[in-house]
């Protein structure tokens, strides 16, 4: 079980740094079809942010917060995401995870953004609860 | 020399692997044998991102491709090899998760029996 | 024991040096993984996918149902942790 720090330092850096991290792991997962990235790596930064936060502030802070039931929604959620575009190109008439029916601009790209958003939920949500069950046991 | 320095990176996985597999076979705590696994799954993973690299190649991104530029060229001695990027990629991530599983298998073995000394936890089976 | 156990090691990493020394050099752009398969998806992904990043081009649609697979195996390790260490108890027990 990690406690509040005492150290005001630890406290305010982390928080000024938390919405930035946050901000480049969404970075990285929404341009991973198009630049260095991907679903995987900004998940994980994604995650580093919540354990930064639980480290300087406290598990209980944190679960306040962001609650582990909704962590493993998410969990289950992203696999869901992932899933379905797969289903839904079965159901436009094509096969499975076949991108090209989408019926949006750059069909291929959009369809991997959306798988990349399902990694990227289910990775983050998956590490999340792992850390927090691993330090909340006994 | 020229040997040596193109066959360095084998070298150093070698060395990597057989810490890795020296920490799984000789320590007795599990959590070390664990840290052993680990380091034998990091020789693997710098090996196969390692033998994707190709001397002057860039990283295997599209230069220019943003406007729909299907008329542009692509030779391949220009970008490095995507495919072990590719494995190892998911192959880091999933590594993270069975070392979490792994933990916590091992925490429930402290709790159950009090040490993590393998010769200890056969002796109470 | 420990003896065996270092011996056994040196046996490998022996075995393996002797393996490395006929493997290409650091970079070599003719060598056999740099040479039979790569340059197809090199060469042709970003005309058939329409995206700039080949590893991800590769990631989520030539293999996307390989992927499909390892991002279930990060939510069975999800799972399998909540399983092993999570309380399943009422609130008033805290």
């Amino acid at each position: 079980m990690i406690h509040e720090q005492e150290s005001i330092v630890i406290k305010t850096v982390a928080r000024l740094l938390v919405p930035f991290i946050q901000l480049f792991a969404l970075y990285v997962i929404m341009h991973g079809h198009s630049s260095p990235g991907g679903g995987f790596q900004g998940g994980v930064i994604l995650a580093a942010s919540f354990i930064l936060l639980s480290i300087a502030y406290g598990l209980d802070e944190v679960k306040r917060r962001f609650s582990i039931k909704a962590l493993t929604v998410l969990t289950s959620a992203g696999v869901f995401l992932y899933a379905g575009t797969g289903v839904l190109c079965l159901l436009l008439g094509e096969n499975f995870l076949d991108y090209g029916v989408l019926p949006v601009v750059e069909p291929r790209g959009m369809g991997m953004l959306a798988i990349e958003i399902g990694v990227g939920i289910t990775v983050m949500a998956a590490m999340v609860s792992i850390f927090h069950d691993l330090l909340d046991f006994e | 020399m020229e040997f040596l320095s193109g066959h360095a990176n084998y070298f150093v996985y070698i060395m990597l692997m057989m810490i890795g597999l020296y920490g799984m076979m000789a320590k007795k705590n599990l959590v070390k044998k664990l840290v052993g696994m680990n380091i034998f799954q990091w020789s693997l993973i710098l090996f196969f991102v390692s033998i994707g690299a190709k001397e002057g190649g860039t990283i295997p991104i599209v230069e220019g491709a943003h406007g729909h530029g299907a008329e542009i060229v692509i030779q391949a001695s220009h970008y490095v090899n995507p495919l072990p990027h590719v494995l190892m990629l998911t192959a880091i991530v999933v590594g993270v998760g069975t070392t979490g599983v792994a933990l916590a298998v091992l925490l429930n073995l402290y709790k159950k029996y009090k040490t993590l000394d393998e010769d200890e936890i056969i002796g109470k089976l | 024991m420990k003896f065996l156990y270092l011996a056994l090691t040196l046996a490998t990493g022996g075995l393996l040096i002797f393996g490395a020394l006929d493997m290409p050099a650091w970079g070599d752009p003719n060598s056999p993984a740099n040479s039979h398969v790569s340059p197809r998806y090199i060469e042709q992904s970003f005309h058939e996918t329409e995206v700039p990043n080949m590893v991800t081009a590769v990631l989520a649609d030539y293999r996307s149902f390989d992927t499909l697979g390892e991002t279930t195996v990060v939510f069975t390790a999800a799972i399998c942790c909540l399983l092993l260490l999570r309380r399943f108890r009422k609130e008033s027990g805290s």
